[in-house]
């Protein structure tokens, strides 16, 4: 039998790795988008194995929920991307530093 | 008609500095000088009239114009009093204005702000006006400080000249210590006896005579502590012995102006402060034996430097500082009905002079040091004629107005059993030499002998137009005659009478004085006149040769006994120092430093800095989130 902590634990790993992922990458906004996913799935992950441990669905519909809103974003962040591509002609991370005083 | 004496130099000035905001032509500069000088001379006619009328009958007049100050206790009228003090300066002053105006046409033909310099004019005679007819000393410090400026601003009329705005500064800065004495004095008189106004003062004056004042912790006699900080005011105003710098210097500005001013009213102001406050001194004697040694020793030391000096301005300037060292005498040995007279006949003879120096500086064009003149006398044989009348009063020749007036000092000097008075009578017997000496000096040097001007400028020296000689003329009468007129008046059988209580009066008998002191006055000048005849026209090598035997002398006399030096070294340099020490390290350093300047440099420091943090990248931004987020979470889960 699974128990929950080795879920939170997974959870956790996976968070982690997201997080990691959008500070160590320096190359391309795509991997920041893939990481968020990551983070999000973490969540996912926390939200329903608690929903299942503590017999409260709550949980599951929540991480349904979050998914939805994932897809948007992925979609959402995609098509930013692609338009400023075409204005900047990169998307690389190094030289998107614009969004300072 | 009393008004209008005090209306009219105030309305022309008024009406001359409009004029002179308009563009320059020649209409308005006629007529600002025609509107200027009928309003001075219609004054001065005034005057003598009052004068002659207060002469058959005298009497007091004291018109309140209006108030000018109320303040508890304090009360300040702005007034005309009109005594026979008063009508005395009256006359010196509107006739003497009167005759500098129409002279200044002549004078300042050439110059591009005719209406400024005749409302200037006008200005410090009206100043000069008020500072007589005051019945308060509120009222006479207005006056003082009127001529104060009026004299600021003509001594630097040219004022693109460098030398001349010094000059007025400095005229107006030493002026400044002798009017802080007389602040001191009026605030000291007030506290004393509850009053400024004349009539309380001294009607009460009697009654302070043991009076106790507490200045600066020590317990001193009232009156005496009140007559020397006057005296401190006349000093500066009439060059007195260590207020004496600025004079010199005032004679930078334009020549009416020093025979206005500087030699014939303004000057003579601190005397008549004096002799205005004889009620004063007469109860403070040790006050009296301080303005004798002060002007004992000025009539003394400003002849010895008028011995040798090169600018035929600053002779006579110098001989200006003696004689009112002389005035000052007169009044400091209790004879203020002399002090007047001398004040009176000096007016004459040194406007006289001084105009006559005008008119031989225009003539050799503009060229002031006597050492460049001579041989001039058969160009110019009116201003010469006017000029030795001026110089023979000066003297003290007998007969003319000089003579009579110095003649009285001197005896007074004689007589008096005043501490100081063998002090006084030795340094101004001995002063009298000098006064001749240096006075004939002058002439000869600048009439006679051979000329020592560039050949084409001696060629093109011509006689002043008669609008210069006419003024002229009539001091010179003033400098022969006034004396003898008006002797029995001011100090002779009708002075009781002539004076009527303005001024406090001792007799004292001049027929006790032996024949030689009776005349050694006179014969002195013409010693003195010999002595610079052998020196400057029979052998003119004498004087190269003393001057040379007696370097270390002379030097000390051509440098004005280094009074400037010290002063600079004493006053100005210490002064300049601390104003760069509060100027460079006080303020530049320590109040900027930390103040504006460092507050200023700390937010920019410190926000160029932070504002690094901000990069513009987004996974920065996103690491402070989540730190802060885990800071957070940290600080909720641990502390509560």
């Amino acid at each position: 039998m699974i128990e929950l902590n080795q879920f939170l634990i997974l959870s956790a790993l996976l968070f982690s790795i997201g997080v990691i992922g959008i500070f160590l990458n320096r190359k391309n906004v795509i991997i920041i988008l893939m990481s968020i996913e990551i983070i999000l799935l973490a969540v996912n992950i926390n939200l329903v194995s608690f929903s299942y441990f503590l017999n409260d669905l709550t949980g599951q519909i929540f991480s349904l929920f979050v998914l939805t809103v994932a897809a948007a974003e992925a979609a959402i962040g995609l098509a930013i991307l692609v338009i400023y591509n075409r204005n900047a002609g990169s998307i690389e991370i190094e030289k998107i530093n614009t969004l300072k005083g | 008609m009393i008004h209008s004496i005090v209306i009219l130099p105030l309305l022309g000035f008024l009406i001359a500095c409009t004029l002179s905001f308009f563009k320059r032509n020649t209409f308005i500069d006629r007529l600002a000088e025609v509107i200027t000088c009928t309003f001075i001379v219609l004054a001065a006619f005034f005057s003598f009239y009052i004068f002659i009328v207060n002469i058959g009958s005298p009497s007091v007049v004291s018109l309140k114009l209006f108030t000018w100050i109320e303040s508890g206790s304090f009360s300040a009228d702005w007034s005309i009093y009109l005594d026979s003090v008063t009508s005395v300066m009256l006359v010196v002053i509107t006739s003497v204005s009167a005759l500098v105006h129409v002279y200044s046409i002549g004078y300042m033909s050439h110059d591009d702000s005719k209406p400024r310099f005749m409302g200037y004019l006008s200005l410090f005679t009206f100043a000069m006006i008020m500072l007589v007819t005051a019945d308060n000393f509120l009222q006479l410090f207005f006056g003082w400080e009127g001529v104060g400026l009026a004299s600021y601003l003509l001594i630097g009329f040219w004022y693109k000249k460098p030398t001349a705005n010094a000059a007025a500064i400095k005229a107006f800065i030493v002026n400044r210590v002798g009017d802080f004495g007389l602040a001191l004095g009026i605030f000291t008189i007030f506290i004393v006896f509850g009053s400024i106004e004349y009539e309380n003062v001294f009607n009460s004056a009697a009654k302070f005579s043991d009076a106790q004042f507490a200045f600066i912790g020590y317990e001193i006699h009232a009156l005496t502590l009140i007559c020397i900080f006057l005296f401190i005011g006349a000093m500066g105003k009439s060059a007195q012995l260590f207020l004496h710098t600025w004079l010199p210097d005032a004679m930078e500005g334009p020549t009416p102006v020093s025979a206005l001013i500087h030699a014939a009213t303004m000057v003579t102001a601190g005397v008549f402060l004096v002799v205005r406050c004889s009620p004063l001194f007469d109860l403070a004697p040790i006050a009296m034996d301080f303005v004798v040694v002060i002007g004992a020793s000025t009539a003394f030391f400003a002849a010895t430097i008028g011995l040798v000096q090169n600018d035929i301005k600053r002779v006579i300037a110098y001989s200006t500082c003696s004689q009112l060292g002389y005035m000052f005498v007169a009044a400091g040995l209790g004879a203020y009905g002399v002090a007047m007279f001398h004040l009176f006949t000096h007016a004459f003879f040194k406007a006289l002079l001084f105009l006559g120096a005008g008119s031989v500086i225009h003539a050799v064009h503009e060229e002031q040091d006597i050492r460049k003149m001579g041989g001039i006398s058969n160009f110019i044989p009116i201003t010469q004629v006017m000029m030795i009348i001026g110089t023979i009063s000066l003297m003290g020749f007998p007969f003319t107005s000089g003579y009579y007036s110095k003649d009285a000092i001197i005896e007074t000097a004689y007589l008096s059993n005043s501490n100081f008075a063998d002090y006084a009578y030795i340094l101004l017997t001995i002063g009298v030499v000098m006064t001749s000496f240096y006075s004939w000096r002058l002439m000869f040097l600048v009439f006679n002998g051979k000329t020592r001007m560039a050949e084409e400028d001696y060629r093109k020296v011509h006689e002043s137009s008669s609008i210069m000689l006419i003024p002229l003329m009539i001091l010179a009468i003033g400098a022969l005659f006034f004396g003898f007129i008006f002797k029995s008046y001011f100090i002779g059988y009708n002075s009781d009478e002539f004076w009527n209580g303005s001024i406090v009066l001792h007799h004292e008998d001049h027929h006790n004085i032996p024949l030689l002191i009776y005349y050694l006055p006179a014969i002195l000048g013409v010693v003195g006149f010999f002595i610079a005849w052998m020196m400057y026209l029979r052998k003119s090598n004498i004087a190269k040769n003393i001057a040379e035997l007696n370097k270390p002398l002379y030097n000390f006399l051509l440098n004005k006994w280094y009074f400037d030096e010290l002063y600079n070294m004493v006053l100005v340099k210490p002064a300049i120092g601390i104003g760069k020490l509060f100027w460079k390290l006080i303020d530049g350093y320590i109040i900027d430093g930390f103040g504006p300047n460092g507050l200023a440099s700390l937010v920019s420091r410190i926000s160029s800095r932070t504002k690094q943090i901000q990069s513009g990248f987004i996974y920065h931004y996103a690491f402070a989130i989540l730190i802060g987020l885990s800071l957070i979470i940290t600080l909720i889960i641990f502390r509560f």
